[in-house]
């Protein structure tokens, strides 16, 4: 099952060769995430509306290897931005990847960008 | 930099290197480690639980990228085969060289197979990895589709038990098979074997002790075990579980000094006799004692970082304590100290209590004033206390009964008095060994001022997790003793307890989390008090989960519970569990239509499984075409009120429970409260609904109704208290509206009433006098505010299926739509569930 994990490598801005064109800005809830397909990937954006930011991550958990993370809830711990799991609420940095509240591997964050009302996702490939 | 060399990557293994890590000096050193398993490190105390759901990855004692982070090369599935003392280099089966400064032998052990005929027969296991415990599996597979189900364990010790749990839960009949008169002969007399025995036969598994196995029987597959009385045990599949066997194989070839019956000998600086090779964990013949317990091994693993950094000279203890607590196939069981001793210096107490399956035992020095030892089997609660007297050799009350009987005088005082009484050096968590002193210093130094901070910072409470209640206690009194109040608010967003929040709310007229956040909270919100402000306003204002959507709790935003695999569930409303014939068809239609798992609640309701986010609006679509509404499942808020049939049909009934179920469940269906709300309705005393055990519950009796209230199942099961007797109908739903409101209005974020009625000051007299005597003058407004939301109610699922924008939610991807295509169903019993975690 581990194997899922393999795909997902995150993307820094620099890395981006592919801008993916998700989906309108109104296809997303505010304050929330939703899930976007990219060729056999599933990645969780979010519209962070307080921070006046979009972030994306892989869509599943590595806790249990569920598509669930754009299900989840978005917050804050001491200023970092952050996503719970909705199954057991593991928390995940939106910067970093990295797990908040115990060990678990980090996981992959992608770039996303706004041109006129429309999201994109960066790809390396 | 100096190279260390770390053969063996288990439990104490990692311990080394995760202790060596913390050091300062660690960046002084250059890490190898070699794991002869193909996984990292993992949780062997745990491995039953493998069978109970956990991956791999749950039971691995890091994470993936820790040694990697921390520079630290490991090599899995490599085996070291040589080690050259001259050199110093150790070389692995493909004869790859690796030089060191220090050797670090953690080869741990294996299970020690007993030389009985046959024991090479298909169909014999040991239990001692992952990959055993998968072949095990495997065949236990093989075998049910055979049609067989007998599986024998060859050991009743402590891990033999365990065993035996595993093959139980891979769904085999197990048998425990014991050579030794008693179960777990190390730790038990034969009074807490017998009781241990009773208990576990009761859950079905069978107990054979004092036999001795002459040989295998069966040709090429083990068919039954042939005893040497005589007798005999037909089974097909034997797991062997006797004990263990340390891994000295590399380290006694290169002339380390060995023990007679194996193991490396080792000094109080975990030294074997070469200066630069050190041996930790089960390998190490410390005191011509091999130690199978973990706590030990990490001591000394603990010993070995200090003496190789030269930071402390920390040493090995000399008298190791093998006191273990543990709940062994669902029964508690625990032994200190020196647990059978027998000799005439010693006065045993015992109490045994056959019909709750409790036995206590403690051992009293002749003069009455120390505790020796003791075993405790099926409630070992008192664990800690006890080992604490014994292990600080505490004075001993004036009848030493007490300390297994409680104090009978009634003024209520715990055992050990107050947890500040014990000394600095008193060890809380001898997992990590952290003592009172350094769990009370965290918080006196500054360095940490919450439960939280001083489990990750000291690490007390991480491995076995017995320690908890008492370092919680002592965190709580040592916050106060420094004067700082232990508050309980929300989360780091909120300076606020929930009551106090409810307040604000409800007098500021607020209707967004924004508002309330920007106005009495900071930073950006989070999964805890964003649900919370939710709960608070729906309970203010009647609102529905479909109200502000990003706030809702997961489950609340897609109206769902969600499932092991990402699937949802979907409950409709049955009222009382009353349901025409026509409606039940219903639902096996919709059950039928979508391929859901159905299963009946313990709600009387019925309760389908594995429907995905898509489909979830088109089923209750069909549902509510059909005049179902939301069971509200997936909330904080009322469930079912469950009942018996009542005087309209049964004979004993006293009065209708069904229709009064019904009422009441009509009444508060949709209220969103703290937690989860239960309630129950029973025609007579017989308690049939079980309404005792629920939130609220109403039992029938000659003038009226009893009304109870603040009982749950659960992990903590507690009856209901008598609120009300002998009342009407319109009595009982005048006072369990005053109740409910009470309650959402004054409970902390996801305590339920009993728990709420624990903390609640004067208990259940006090609330009498606020619901029924009217002592706060608050009824009035209570009964106000119920009747609003009672008014108001909505079915949320009707509201999203009338609603475009709603309905948005439901796709799986926001770019297409296509399903998630990563679920896997199996069969299960002509239906299906998720593929099992990995």
């Amino acid at each position: 099952m581990e194997e899922i994990l393999e795909i997902y490598k995150t993307i820094t801005a620099e890395d981006v060769k592919i801008w993916f064109k998700a989906a309108k800005v109104s296809d997303f809830p505010k304050s929330g995430g939703a899930c976007v397909k990219y060729k056999e990937k599933q990645i969780a954006v979010f519209n962070f509306e307080r921070k006046n930011t979009w972030y994306a991550c892989q869509n599943v958990c590595p806790h249990k290897m569920e598509m669930v993370l754009s299900r989840g809830m978005t917050g804050d711990q001491n200023g970092i931005p952050k996503v719970a799991c909705p199954m057991h609420k593991k928390t995940f940095s939106l910067e970093n990847g990295k797990n908040l509240n115990g060990d678990l591997a980090p996981i992959a964050t992608y770039p996303v960008k706004i041109e006129d009302d429309i999201v994109y996702v960066g790809f390396s490939e | 930099m100096k190279k260390v060399v770390v053969i063996g990557n288990g439990m104490v293994g990692y311990k080394f290197c995760e202790k060596f890590v913390a050091s300062e000096k660690f960046n002084e050193y250059k890490f190898t480690v070699f794991g002869e398993e193909p996984r990292r490190a993992y949780d062997r105390v745990h491995l039953s639980e493998f069978y109970a759901g956990k991956t791999a990855e749950d039971l691995s004692m890091s994470s993936a990228t820790w040694y990697e982070e921390n520079n630290i090369d490991l090599h899995t599935s490599e085996m070291i085969t040589e080690i050259d003392r001259e050199e110093k280099t150790v070389a692995n089966h493909r004869g790859t060289k690796y030089s060191y400064d220090y050797l670090i032998l953690a080869t741990g052990s294996s299970a020690f197979v007993p030389p009985i005929p046959g024991v090479e027969k298909e169909g014999v296991f040991v239990y001692r990895t992952i990959e055993d415990l998968e072949a095990i599996e495997t065949y236990a597979k093989k075998l049910k589709s055979e049609g067989k189900t007998q599986a024998a364990v060859l050991g009743g010790g402590l891990l033999g038990l365990e065993a035996a749990n595993a093959v139980k839960e891979l769904g085999l009949d197990a048998h425990v098979v014991e050579f030794a008169p008693r179960l777990m002969p190390r730790q038990l007399d034969q009074g807490g074997s017998d009781m241990l025995q009773a208990k576990i036969e009761s859950l079905g598994l069978k107990v054979h002790v004092s036999k001795q196995t002459d040989f295998i029987q069966g040709n090429g597959a083990i068919e039954g075990l042939q005893y040497v009385d005589g007798t005999e045990l037909k089974v097909d599949m034997l797991v062997i579980s006797a004990g263990i066997r340390p891994r000295d194989e590399v380290a006694k070839e290169c002339g380390l000094e060995a023990g007679l019956r194996g193991g490396i000998v080792v000094d109080n600086r975990m030294k074997t006799s070469d200066d630069s090779i050190y041996a930790i964990g089960e390998v190490a013949l410390y005191n011509n004692m091999i130690y199978g317990l973990v706590a030990p091994g990490y001591d000394m693993a603990s010993v070995a970082v200090s003496q190789i950094t030269g930071e402390i000279d920390n040493l090995m203890i000399d008298h190791i304590d093998m006191s273990t607590q543990l709940k062994l196939i669902g029964t508690e069981v625990a032994s200190f100290g020196d647990a059978l001793c027998d000799s005439d210096d010693v006065d045993a107490i015992v109490y045994e209590n056959k019909r709750s399956g409790i036995y206590k035992r403690i051992n009293i020095s002749k003069d009455g004033t120390k505790l020796l030892g003791g075993i405790l089997v099926g409630d070992s609660s008192d664990y800690n206390a006890l080992f604490q007297i014994y292990d600080t050799a505490m004075k001993l009350p004036e009848n030493p009964e007490d300390l297994i009987l409680g104090n009978r005088s009634g003024d209520g005082g715990s055992l050990l008095g107050d947890v500040m009484d014990l000394p600095d050096d008193a060890q809380i968590c001898s997992c990590e060994s952290v003592s009172k002193g350094a769990i009370c210093g965290a918080i006196e130094n500054g360095s940490c001022d919450t439960l939280g901070d001083v489990i990750s910072c000291t690490k007390a409470g991480t491995g076995c997790g017995g320690c908890k209640p008492m370092v919680k206690d002592l965190v709580d009194a040592t916050l106060k003793s420094l004067g700082k109040e232990v508050k309980d608010t929300i989360c780091e967003h909120f300076e606020y307890n929930r009551q106090e929040l409810y307040d604000i709310v409800k007098l500021k007229g607020y209707r967004k989390y924004n508002e309330v956040l920007d106005t009495h909270g900071k930073g950006d919100g989070c999964e805890v008090c964003k649900p919370l402000v939710a709960s608070i306003m729906a309970s203010i204002y009647a609102d529905t989960a479909n109200e502000e959507v990003s706030i809702q709790d997961s489950n609340d935003r897609f109206l769902a519970n969600i499932q092991r695999n990402g699937t949802y569930s979907v409950v409709p409303r049955i009222p009382g569990g009353e349901i025409t014939p026509e409606k039940l068809i219903v639902l096996g239609e919709v059950g039928k239509k979508y391929d859901l798992y159905t299963k009946i609640t313990g709600g009387q309701r019925v309760d389908f499984f594995g429907a995905r986010l898509d489909q979830l609006p088109k089923i209750w679509k069909d549902l509510i075409d059909h005049g179902f509404e939301s069971g509200h499942a997936y909330g904080k808020s009322l469930r079912t009120v469950k009942s018996c049939v009542g005087s309209t049909w049964c004979r004993y009934g006293m009065d209708e429970s069904v229709s009064f179920a019904i009422a009441l469940e009509e009444r508060y269906k949709g209220l969103r409260s703290p937690h989860k709300i239960k309630g129950g309705v029973s025609g007579c005393i017989r308690e049939c609904a079980e309404a005792r055990c629920k939130d609220f519950g109403v039992i029938a009796v000659e003038g009226g109704w009893n009304l109870y209230v603040c009982g749950n199942g659960g992990a903590n099961p507690k009856h209901a208290e008598l609120l009300a007797e002998q009342i009407d109908n319109e009595t009982v739903i005048k006072y369990l509206d005053r109740f409910l409101m009470f309650y959402i209005r004054t409970a902390a974020p996801l305590q339920r009433t009993a728990k709420w009625l624990d903390k609640l000051d004067g208990g259940i007299e006090y609330l009498k006098e606020v619901v029924i005597q009217d002592t706060l003058g608050l009824v009035d407004d209570l009964e106000v505010e119920m009747s609003k939301l009672v008014d108001n109610f909505q079915c949320e699922w009707t509201q999203a299926i009338e609603n475009e924008e709603i309905m948005k939610r439901f796709n799986h991807f926001v770019n297409s739509e296509e399903p998630d295509d990563n679920l896997v169903f199996v069969p299960l019993r002509d239906q299906k569930m998720p593929e099992h975690w990995k």
